[in-house]
């Protein structure tokens, strides 16, 4: 194994650290975990009353998104973007999986080991497991 | 004013994912790719975003309610089933095939690439039909 020359860590633990912030904002405003995949998922079947919020988070992100690719385009997606084919059965692993698995790297990853959740440490185990083999198999 | 909130902390969020490089699929790719050229970079992500919010989850949680809420809504299931395992290990594969989980997806909407659009659309309808079939 070789480890990658120039490491961010300063960005990815100030990254890190806003993510974890939101996350707290979120909870401390609205009594929610910050979980990306539960609310995105659940919009379609939420009560109207706990509908727009959800919307609005995920505006939020769109938002915040668009700060990010215009003040430092060289650290987007813009690089890499998957190829039709990909998009579309990733998409879909992403999508049934998580909503299965009622979780995602934000909800089981953060939220979840914060919060010692033993689903959540485990849920996070079985993706990260699944990520390596997946970039491991060549795929 | 709770969806103004949940705006902000959308908002915030993002900028998190961005500075941090998640959005960047490759940089997620790296930081999977352990057995050859490995990015830990992903790894103090998550080391970040713990420590701030293991420390404020227990002191917000404190108070005997949320701010624009009358109460916190946590989750209460704590058995592991079947569908916490399965579901857990597709998303994984997911997450290797394309580097991107749902946060970035989102936030790279803004890049405006078509793939990202119809990555966001399948996922979207593939959760929707997951919750609609489990009820």
């Amino acid at each position: 194994m070789n480890i990658v020359e120039h490491i961010t860590w300063m960005e990815a633990l100030g990254g890190g650290a806003l993510i974890g912030l939101a996350g707290s904002f979120l909870l401390f405003a609205n009594g929610k975990i910050a979980g990306i995949s539960g609310i995105a998922g659940s919009i379609l079947k939420a009560k109207s009353n706990d509908r727009l919020w959800r919307v609005l988070f995920i505006l939020g992100l769109v938002i915040g998104g668009f700060v990010i690719v215009y003040q430092n385009p060289n650290n987007t997606i813009l690089i890499e973007v998957p190829s039709l084919y990909r998009s579309i059965i990733a998409g879909l692993f992403v999508g049934v999986g998580t909503a299965l698995g009622s979780g995602c790297t934000s909800g089981h990853g953060v939220c979840g080991i914060s919060r010692f959740s033993k689903r959540s440490i485990i849920a996070t185990c079985i993706f990260m497991f699944f990520g390596f083999l997946t970039v491991w198999m060549g795929f | 004013m709770k969806n103004i909130t949940s705006l902000i902390a959308g908002f915030i969020f993002a900028l998190g994912l961005g500075l941090s490089g998640m959005m960047n699929p490759l940089k997620v790719k790296m930081f999977l790719d352990v057995t050859r050229t490995w990015d830990p970079a992903l790894a103090f992500v998550m080391i970040g975003a713990i420590a701030v919010y293991a420390i404020l989850f227990r002191l917000i949680l404190k108070r005997e309610s949320p701010v624009c809420e009358k109460s916190f809504s946590l989750p209460t299931k704590t058995v592991l089933d079947k569908k916490l395992l399965v579901g857990s290990a597709l998303f994984g594969v997911g997450w290797g095939l394309a580097g991107i989980c749902p946060g970035p997806a989102f936030a790279n909407l803004a890049s405006g690439a078509m793939n990202i659009f119809v990555f966001v659309a399948v996922m979207v309808l593939s959760m929707f039909a997951v919750k609609a079939l489990e009820k």
